[in-house]
Protein backbone atom coordinates (compact mmCIF):
# COMPACT_ATOMS: atom_id res chain seq x y z
CA UNK A 1 0.00 0.00 0.00
CA UNK A 2 3.20 2.41 0.88
CA UNK A 3 5.91 3.49 -1.47
CA UNK A 4 9.14 3.94 0.49
CA UNK A 5 9.12 7.40 2.22
CA UNK A 6 10.22 9.63 0.11
CA UNK A 7 12.58 11.27 3.09
CA UNK A 8 12.59 10.58 6.12
CA UNK A 9 11.00 13.69 7.53
CA UNK A 10 11.05 12.80 11.20
CA UNK A 11 7.60 11.27 11.25
CA UNK A 12 7.37 7.38 11.76
CA UNK A 13 6.82 6.70 7.60
CA UNK A 14 8.96 10.27 6.48
CA UNK A 15 7.03 12.13 2.90
CA UNK A 16 4.61 9.13 2.02
CA UNK A 17 3.04 8.70 -1.81
CA UNK A 18 -0.21 9.56 -0.13
CA UNK A 19 1.73 13.28 0.94
CA UNK A 20 2.29 13.74 -2.72
CA UNK A 21 -0.43 13.00 -3.97
CA UNK A 22 -2.58 15.37 -1.83
CA UNK A 23 0.01 17.84 -2.67
CA UNK A 24 -0.34 17.41 -6.40
CA UNK A 25 -4.41 17.75 -5.86
CA UNK A 26 -3.98 20.95 -4.50
CA UNK A 27 -2.12 21.92 -7.54
CA UNK A 28 -4.38 20.65 -10.13
CA UNK A 29 -7.55 21.81 -8.85
CA UNK A 30 -5.92 25.05 -8.20
CA UNK A 31 -4.65 25.78 -11.89
CA UNK A 32 -7.53 24.15 -13.27
CA UNK A 33 -10.10 26.27 -11.55
CA UNK A 34 -7.71 29.39 -12.08
CA UNK A 35 -7.14 28.74 -15.79
CA UNK A 36 -10.88 28.26 -16.50
CA UNK A 37 -11.99 30.98 -14.07
CA UNK A 38 -8.92 33.95 -15.65
CA UNK A 39 -10.68 35.08 -18.44
CA UNK A 40 -13.69 35.34 -17.85
CA UNK A 41 -15.53 35.97 -20.66
CA UNK A 42 -19.78 36.08 -21.14
CA UNK A 43 -19.85 33.42 -23.66
CA UNK A 44 -16.89 30.90 -22.11
CA UNK A 45 -14.75 29.15 -24.19
CA UNK A 46 -14.16 25.03 -23.88
CA UNK A 47 -12.23 25.51 -20.78
CA UNK A 48 -14.07 28.32 -19.26
CA UNK A 49 -16.92 26.10 -20.25
CA UNK A 50 -16.05 23.26 -17.96
CA UNK A 51 -14.85 25.25 -15.37
CA UNK A 52 -18.45 26.55 -14.74
CA UNK A 53 -20.03 23.70 -15.07
CA UNK A 54 -18.01 22.32 -12.21
CA UNK A 55 -18.51 25.14 -10.14
CA UNK A 56 -22.01 25.94 -10.76
CA UNK A 57 -22.75 22.00 -9.70
CA UNK A 58 -21.18 23.10 -6.30
CA UNK A 59 -22.75 26.12 -6.52
CA UNK A 60 -26.31 25.68 -7.33
CA UNK A 61 -26.36 21.95 -7.21
CA UNK A 62 -25.56 21.85 -3.72
CA UNK A 63 -24.70 25.28 -1.67
CA UNK A 64 -28.20 27.01 -3.52
CA UNK A 65 -30.39 23.91 -3.34
CA UNK A 66 -29.58 22.76 0.33
CA UNK A 67 -28.78 26.20 1.73
CA UNK A 68 -30.73 28.80 0.07
CA UNK A 69 -31.13 32.05 0.75
CA UNK A 70 -29.08 34.85 -0.12
CA UNK A 71 -26.26 34.01 2.23
CA UNK A 72 -25.32 30.27 0.49
CA UNK A 73 -22.83 32.08 -1.02
CA UNK A 74 -20.73 32.39 1.66
CA UNK A 75 -20.36 28.88 2.02
CA UNK A 76 -19.78 27.83 -1.31
CA UNK A 77 -15.80 28.12 -1.25
CA UNK A 78 -15.82 25.49 1.37
CA UNK A 79 -18.26 23.11 -0.52
CA UNK A 80 -16.42 23.40 -3.51
CA UNK A 81 -13.06 23.01 -2.40
CA UNK A 82 -14.30 19.87 -0.15
CA UNK A 83 -16.34 18.75 -3.03
CA UNK A 84 -13.35 18.93 -5.55
CA UNK A 85 -10.12 18.05 -3.34
CA UNK A 86 -11.94 14.91 -2.34
CA UNK A 87 -13.25 14.17 -5.85
CA UNK A 88 -9.78 14.37 -7.15
CA UNK A 89 -8.34 12.51 -4.18
CA UNK A 90 -10.59 9.71 -4.79
CA UNK A 91 -10.24 9.56 -8.34
CA UNK A 92 -6.28 8.73 -7.58
CA UNK A 93 -7.55 5.42 -7.07
CA UNK A 94 -8.79 5.00 -10.41
CA UNK A 95 -5.83 5.67 -12.17
CA UNK A 96 -3.23 3.69 -13.10
CA UNK A 97 0.45 4.99 -11.90
CA UNK A 98 -1.03 6.95 -8.86
CA UNK A 99 -3.74 3.96 -7.87
CA UNK A 100 -3.99 5.22 -4.18
CA UNK A 101 -7.67 7.41 -2.84
CA UNK A 102 -5.57 9.21 -0.25
CA UNK A 103 -8.58 9.06 1.90
CA UNK A 104 -7.89 5.12 2.00
CA UNK A 105 -5.86 6.74 4.97
CA UNK A 106 -7.82 8.08 7.32
CA UNK A 107 -5.82 11.13 8.83
CA UNK A 108 -7.62 13.14 5.78
CA UNK A 109 -10.86 12.29 6.41
CA UNK A 110 -10.54 13.18 9.78
CA UNK A 111 -8.95 16.27 9.26
CA UNK A 112 -12.07 17.10 7.06
CA UNK A 113 -14.94 16.14 8.97
CA UNK A 114 -13.30 18.24 11.78
CA UNK A 115 -13.38 21.22 9.60
CA UNK A 116 -16.75 20.78 9.05
CA UNK A 117 -17.55 19.80 13.01
CA UNK A 118 -16.20 23.04 13.89
CA UNK A 119 -17.41 25.29 11.04
CA UNK A 120 -20.83 23.85 11.89
CA UNK A 121 -20.52 24.54 15.51
CA UNK A 122 -19.40 28.44 15.13
CA UNK A 123 -22.35 28.79 12.60
CA UNK A 124 -24.19 27.55 14.62
CA UNK A 125 -23.24 29.66 17.80
CA UNK A 126 -22.89 32.65 15.83
CA UNK A 127 -26.95 32.59 14.28
CA UNK A 128 -28.40 31.67 17.14
CA UNK A 129 -25.59 32.33 20.67
CA UNK A 130 -25.43 29.62 23.29
CA UNK A 131 -29.13 28.94 22.57
CA UNK A 132 -27.73 26.36 19.77
CA UNK A 133 -26.99 23.81 22.10
CA UNK A 134 -30.72 23.31 23.13
CA UNK A 135 -31.72 24.16 19.65
CA UNK A 136 -29.33 21.40 18.24
CA UNK A 137 -30.40 18.86 21.24
CA UNK A 138 -34.11 19.21 22.20
CA UNK A 139 -36.50 19.11 18.93
CA UNK A 140 -39.52 21.18 19.13
CA UNK A 141 -43.07 19.85 19.34
CA UNK A 142 -41.89 16.25 21.51
CA UNK A 143 -44.02 15.27 24.16
CA UNK A 144 -42.34 16.07 27.60
CA UNK A 145 -42.33 12.53 28.83
CA UNK A 146 -40.10 11.38 25.50
CA UNK A 147 -37.67 14.06 26.33
CA UNK A 148 -35.36 12.31 28.48
CA UNK A 149 -34.79 9.88 26.41
CA UNK A 150 -34.73 12.01 22.59
CA UNK A 151 -32.14 14.07 24.57
CA UNK A 152 -29.25 12.14 24.89
CA UNK A 153 -29.79 10.60 21.73
CA UNK A 154 -29.72 13.91 20.14
CA UNK A 155 -26.62 14.70 21.80
CA UNK A 156 -24.52 11.42 20.84
CA UNK A 157 -25.91 11.81 17.25
CA UNK A 158 -25.27 15.24 16.80
CA UNK A 159 -21.79 16.10 18.45
CA UNK A 160 -20.42 12.58 19.14
CA UNK A 161 -21.79 10.23 15.98
CA UNK A 162 -22.12 12.90 13.56
CA UNK A 163 -18.49 14.00 12.49
CA UNK A 164 -17.00 10.55 12.93
CA UNK A 165 -19.54 9.04 10.33
CA UNK A 166 -18.70 12.00 8.43
CA UNK A 167 -14.72 10.87 8.33
CA UNK A 168 -15.53 7.49 8.58
CA UNK A 169 -17.94 7.09 5.44
CA UNK A 170 -15.43 8.43 3.30
CA UNK A 171 -12.78 6.58 4.58
CA UNK A 172 -14.19 3.04 4.66
CA UNK A 173 -15.57 3.20 1.36
CA UNK A 174 -12.20 4.27 -0.06
CA UNK A 175 -10.34 1.57 1.80
CA UNK A 176 -12.72 -0.64 1.24
CA UNK A 177 -13.12 -0.38 -2.87
CA UNK A 178 -8.61 0.05 -2.76
CA UNK A 179 -8.70 -3.20 -0.78
CA UNK A 180 -10.85 -4.60 -3.36
CA UNK A 181 -9.04 -3.48 -6.32
CA UNK A 182 -5.81 -4.57 -4.77
CA UNK A 183 -6.97 -8.19 -3.55
CA UNK A 184 -8.11 -8.70 -6.77
CA UNK A 185 -4.66 -7.49 -8.40
CA UNK A 186 -2.56 -9.61 -5.65
CA UNK A 187 -5.32 -12.61 -7.11
CA UNK A 188 -5.02 -12.87 -10.47
CA UNK A 189 -1.62 -12.35 -10.27
CA UNK A 190 -1.43 -15.58 -7.54
CA UNK A 191 -3.09 -17.54 -10.61
CA UNK A 192 -0.74 -16.60 -13.32
CA UNK A 193 1.87 -17.90 -11.26
CA UNK A 194 0.41 -21.72 -10.94
CA UNK A 195 1.48 -24.41 -12.51
CA UNK A 196 -1.72 -25.89 -13.17
CA UNK A 197 -3.06 -24.21 -16.99
CA UNK A 198 -6.50 -24.61 -16.11
CA UNK A 199 -6.14 -22.67 -12.89
CA UNK A 200 -3.92 -19.89 -14.62
CA UNK A 201 -7.11 -19.84 -16.83
CA UNK A 202 -9.75 -19.12 -14.08
CA UNK A 203 -7.81 -16.07 -13.56
CA UNK A 204 -9.71 -14.39 -16.92
CA UNK A 205 -12.76 -14.56 -14.24
CA UNK A 206 -11.54 -12.35 -11.36
CA UNK A 207 -10.15 -9.82 -14.10
CA UNK A 208 -13.60 -9.68 -15.17
CA UNK A 209 -14.47 -9.38 -11.92
CA UNK A 210 -12.15 -6.63 -10.85
CA UNK A 211 -12.94 -4.55 -13.67
CA UNK A 212 -16.76 -4.47 -12.65
CA UNK A 213 -15.05 -3.70 -9.13
CA UNK A 214 -13.11 -1.09 -10.62
CA UNK A 215 -16.39 0.37 -12.39
CA UNK A 216 -18.39 -0.10 -9.30
CA UNK A 217 -14.93 1.75 -7.63
CA UNK A 218 -15.35 5.28 -9.71
CA UNK A 219 -18.73 5.20 -9.43
CA UNK A 220 -18.26 5.43 -5.58
CA UNK A 221 -15.56 7.44 -5.67
CA UNK A 222 -17.43 10.07 -7.25
CA UNK A 223 -20.78 9.67 -5.26
CA UNK A 224 -18.48 9.92 -1.57
CA UNK A 225 -16.95 12.94 -2.60
CA UNK A 226 -21.24 13.92 -3.29
CA UNK A 227 -22.14 12.80 -0.20
CA UNK A 228 -19.64 14.52 2.36
CA UNK A 229 -20.21 17.96 0.36
CA UNK A 230 -23.99 17.06 0.41
CA UNK A 231 -23.97 16.40 4.24
CA UNK A 232 -21.33 19.24 4.86
CA UNK A 233 -23.91 21.49 3.00
CA UNK A 234 -27.16 20.55 5.08
CA UNK A 235 -25.24 20.47 8.75
CA UNK A 236 -24.36 24.39 7.71
CA UNK A 237 -28.55 24.52 6.45
CA UNK A 238 -28.88 23.31 10.08
CA UNK A 239 -27.02 25.51 11.90
CA UNK A 240 -28.47 28.74 9.89
CA UNK A 241 -32.01 27.44 9.87
CA UNK A 242 -32.05 25.57 14.04
CA UNK A 243 -35.63 27.85 14.75
CA UNK A 244 -36.98 25.99 11.66
CA UNK A 245 -36.27 22.74 12.83
CA UNK B 1 2.92 -15.13 -1.55
CA UNK B 2 3.69 -16.06 1.78
CA UNK B 3 5.52 -12.70 1.93
CA UNK B 4 2.53 -10.80 1.18
CA UNK B 5 0.79 -12.67 3.87
CA UNK B 6 3.60 -11.65 6.35
CA UNK B 7 3.47 -8.17 5.59
CA UNK B 8 -0.41 -7.58 4.75
CA UNK B 9 -0.17 -9.32 8.53
CA UNK B 10 2.47 -7.07 10.37
CA UNK B 11 0.91 -4.20 9.03
CA UNK B 12 -2.05 -4.98 10.85
CA UNK B 13 -0.38 -5.29 13.70
CA UNK B 14 1.65 -2.11 13.50
CA UNK B 15 -1.35 0.16 12.49
CA UNK B 16 -4.91 0.33 13.27
CA UNK B 17 -6.25 2.02 10.31
CA UNK B 18 -8.46 4.28 12.17
CA UNK B 19 -5.29 5.52 13.87
CA UNK B 20 -4.11 8.32 11.54
CA UNK B 21 -0.69 8.87 11.10
CA UNK B 22 -0.51 12.82 12.08
CA UNK B 23 1.91 13.77 9.75
CA UNK B 24 -0.83 12.85 6.84
CA UNK B 25 -3.14 14.66 8.84
CA UNK B 26 -0.83 18.00 8.71
CA UNK B 27 -0.49 17.40 5.12
CA UNK B 28 -4.31 17.24 4.10
CA UNK B 29 -4.49 20.09 6.67
CA UNK B 30 -2.33 22.29 5.00
CA UNK B 31 -2.81 21.43 1.95
CA UNK B 32 -6.89 21.93 2.07
CA UNK B 33 -6.34 25.43 3.42
CA UNK B 34 -3.86 26.42 0.92
CA UNK B 35 -6.70 24.92 -1.81
CA UNK B 36 -9.64 27.31 0.47
CA UNK B 37 -7.20 30.12 0.52
CA UNK B 38 -6.93 29.98 -3.41
CA UNK B 39 -10.49 29.37 -3.70
CA UNK B 40 -11.38 32.22 -2.08
CA UNK B 41 -9.40 34.43 -3.28
CA UNK B 42 -9.41 33.42 -6.92
CA UNK B 43 -11.81 31.15 -8.60
CA UNK B 44 -15.02 32.02 -6.32
CA UNK B 45 -14.68 35.92 -7.12
CA UNK B 46 -13.87 35.21 -10.60
CA UNK B 47 -16.39 33.16 -11.50
CA UNK B 48 -19.24 34.96 -9.10
CA UNK B 49 -18.07 38.09 -11.29
CA UNK B 50 -18.76 35.98 -14.61
CA UNK B 51 -21.49 35.02 -13.10
CA UNK B 52 -22.75 38.62 -12.98
CA UNK B 53 -21.69 40.09 -15.54
CA UNK B 54 -23.27 37.25 -17.97
CA UNK B 55 -26.56 38.28 -15.70
CA UNK B 56 -26.47 41.50 -16.12
CA UNK B 57 -26.03 41.79 -19.91
CA UNK B 58 -28.86 39.11 -20.01
CA UNK B 59 -30.78 40.96 -18.14
CA UNK B 60 -30.02 44.58 -19.63
CA UNK B 61 -31.02 42.92 -22.92
CA UNK B 62 -33.99 42.35 -21.80
CA UNK B 63 -34.81 45.61 -19.87
CA UNK B 64 -33.85 46.71 -23.44
CA UNK B 65 -35.87 44.90 -25.49
CA UNK B 66 -39.24 45.47 -22.87
CA UNK B 67 -38.24 49.45 -23.15
CA UNK B 68 -38.38 49.35 -27.03
CA UNK B 69 -42.17 47.25 -26.22
CA UNK B 70 -43.73 50.20 -24.55
CA UNK B 71 -42.10 52.98 -26.40
CA UNK B 72 -44.04 51.08 -29.45
CA UNK B 73 -47.10 50.65 -27.38
CA UNK B 74 -46.98 54.03 -26.61
CA UNK B 75 -46.86 55.09 -30.21
CA UNK B 76 -49.23 52.97 -31.51
CA UNK B 77 -51.68 54.24 -28.76
CA UNK B 78 -51.01 57.69 -29.37
CA UNK B 79 -51.60 56.95 -33.46
CA UNK B 80 -54.80 55.71 -32.08
CA UNK B 81 -55.76 58.73 -29.82
CA UNK B 82 -54.71 60.43 -33.03
CA UNK B 83 -56.78 58.29 -35.53
CA UNK B 84 -60.26 58.87 -32.76
CA UNK B 85 -59.22 62.60 -32.60
CA UNK B 86 -59.66 62.83 -36.48
CA UNK B 87 -62.90 60.89 -36.88
CA UNK B 88 -64.30 62.90 -34.33
CA UNK B 89 -63.21 65.90 -36.02
CA UNK B 90 -64.49 64.63 -39.43
CA UNK B 91 -68.07 63.82 -38.16
CA UNK B 92 -67.88 67.41 -36.50
CA UNK B 93 -67.08 69.12 -39.82
CA UNK B 94 -69.92 67.12 -41.14
CA UNK B 95 -72.54 67.78 -38.91
CA UNK B 96 -71.72 71.37 -39.08
CA UNK B 97 -71.44 71.60 -43.00
CA UNK B 98 -74.95 69.91 -42.82
CA UNK B 99 -76.16 72.35 -40.65
CA UNK B 100 -75.20 75.20 -42.55
CA UNK B 101 -76.43 74.11 -45.90
CA UNK B 102 -79.80 73.66 -44.22
CA UNK B 103 -79.29 77.44 -43.24
CA UNK B 104 -78.48 78.63 -46.69
CA UNK B 105 -81.25 76.82 -47.86
CA UNK B 106 -83.57 78.06 -45.30
CA UNK B 107 -82.10 81.89 -46.27
CA UNK B 108 -82.71 81.20 -50.12
CA UNK B 109 -85.95 80.23 -50.27
CA UNK B 110 -87.11 83.04 -47.63
CA UNK B 111 -85.61 85.55 -49.54
CA UNK B 112 -86.47 84.60 -52.77
CA UNK B 113 -90.56 84.89 -51.31
CA UNK B 114 -89.71 87.93 -50.03
CA UNK B 115 -88.14 89.13 -53.66
CA UNK B 116 -91.49 87.47 -55.52
CA UNK B 117 -93.92 89.47 -53.08
CA UNK B 118 -91.85 92.69 -53.79
CA UNK B 119 -91.99 92.00 -57.44
CA UNK B 120 -95.56 91.63 -57.28
CA UNK B 121 -96.46 94.64 -55.18
CA UNK B 122 -94.56 96.37 -57.51
CA UNK B 123 -96.29 95.29 -60.93
CA UNK B 124 -99.97 95.74 -59.29
CA UNK B 125 -98.96 99.60 -57.87
CA UNK B 126 -97.60 99.64 -61.33
CA UNK B 127 -100.56 98.06 -63.49
CA UNK B 128 -102.92 100.99 -60.77
CA UNK B 129 -100.68 103.98 -61.50
CA UNK B 130 -100.89 103.25 -65.53
CA UNK B 131 -104.40 102.29 -65.20
CA UNK B 132 -104.78 105.60 -63.58
CA UNK B 133 -103.00 107.40 -65.74
CA UNK B 134 -105.33 105.78 -68.64
CA UNK B 135 -108.31 106.99 -67.02
CA UNK B 136 -107.12 110.45 -66.23
CA UNK B 137 -105.94 110.49 -70.39
CA UNK B 138 -108.90 108.97 -71.72
CA UNK B 139 -111.44 111.14 -69.35
CA UNK B 140 -109.28 114.31 -70.98
CA UNK B 141 -109.88 112.67 -74.60
CA UNK B 142 -112.35 111.69 -74.34
CA UNK B 143 -114.07 115.03 -73.85
CA UNK B 144 -112.39 116.98 -76.02
CA UNK B 145 -113.63 114.70 -78.50
CA UNK B 146 -117.08 115.18 -77.01
CA UNK B 147 -117.17 118.60 -76.66
CA UNK B 148 -115.71 119.05 -80.26
CA UNK B 149 -117.92 116.78 -81.54
CA UNK B 150 -121.02 118.61 -79.85
CA UNK B 151 -119.65 122.22 -80.70
CA UNK B 152 -119.47 121.10 -84.55
CA UNK B 153 -123.39 119.62 -83.95
CA UNK B 154 -124.46 122.18 -82.11
CA UNK B 155 -122.35 125.07 -83.02
CA UNK B 156 -120.17 127.28 -81.86
CA UNK B 157 -121.71 128.17 -78.46
CA UNK B 158 -119.57 125.72 -76.55
CA UNK B 159 -116.44 126.31 -77.36
CA UNK B 160 -115.66 128.03 -74.04
CA UNK B 161 -113.70 125.11 -72.93
CA UNK B 162 -114.19 125.95 -69.01
CA UNK B 163 -118.20 125.21 -69.38
CA UNK B 164 -117.74 122.68 -71.69
CA UNK B 165 -115.58 120.96 -69.29
CA UNK B 166 -117.59 121.05 -66.83
CA UNK B 167 -120.36 119.21 -68.64
CA UNK B 168 -118.52 116.66 -69.87
CA UNK B 169 -117.52 115.93 -66.34
CA UNK B 170 -120.87 115.72 -65.36
CA UNK B 171 -121.55 113.55 -67.99
CA UNK B 172 -118.98 111.54 -67.23
CA UNK B 173 -120.30 111.43 -63.65
CA UNK B 174 -123.66 110.30 -64.70
CA UNK B 175 -122.47 107.96 -66.81
CA UNK B 176 -120.17 106.37 -64.35
CA UNK B 177 -123.15 106.69 -61.86
CA UNK B 178 -124.92 104.86 -64.73
CA UNK B 179 -122.28 102.35 -64.88
CA UNK B 180 -122.44 101.69 -61.15
CA UNK B 181 -126.21 101.25 -60.90
CA UNK B 182 -126.29 98.53 -63.70
CA UNK B 183 -122.89 97.18 -62.09
CA UNK B 184 -125.28 97.16 -59.05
Amino acid sequence: MHLPAILPWGAAEGFSKQMLLVLLSVVFIAVFFVLAARKGQLVPGKLQFAGEAAYGFVRNGIAKDIIGGKDFIKYVPLLFSLFFFILVNNIYGAIPFFQLPTFSHVGGAYVLAGIVYFTWLIIGLKKNGIRYFKLATVPSGVPWYILPIVIPIEIISNFIVRPVTHSLRLFATMLAGHLIVMIAGYGIEFLVSQENILLQGTSVLVLAGAIAMYMLEALIMVLQAYVFTLLTAIYIEGALHADSH
Amino acid sequence: MNQLIISAATEGEEVNPLVPNVWEMGVVLVGFVILMFIVVKFVVPMFEKTFAERAEAIEGGIAKAEKAQAEASAALEEYKQQLTDARAEANRIREEARAEGAQILADLKEKAGAESARITAQAHAQIESERQAAVVSLRAEVGTLATTLAGRIVGEALNDDERSARVVDRFLADLENQNAGAAK
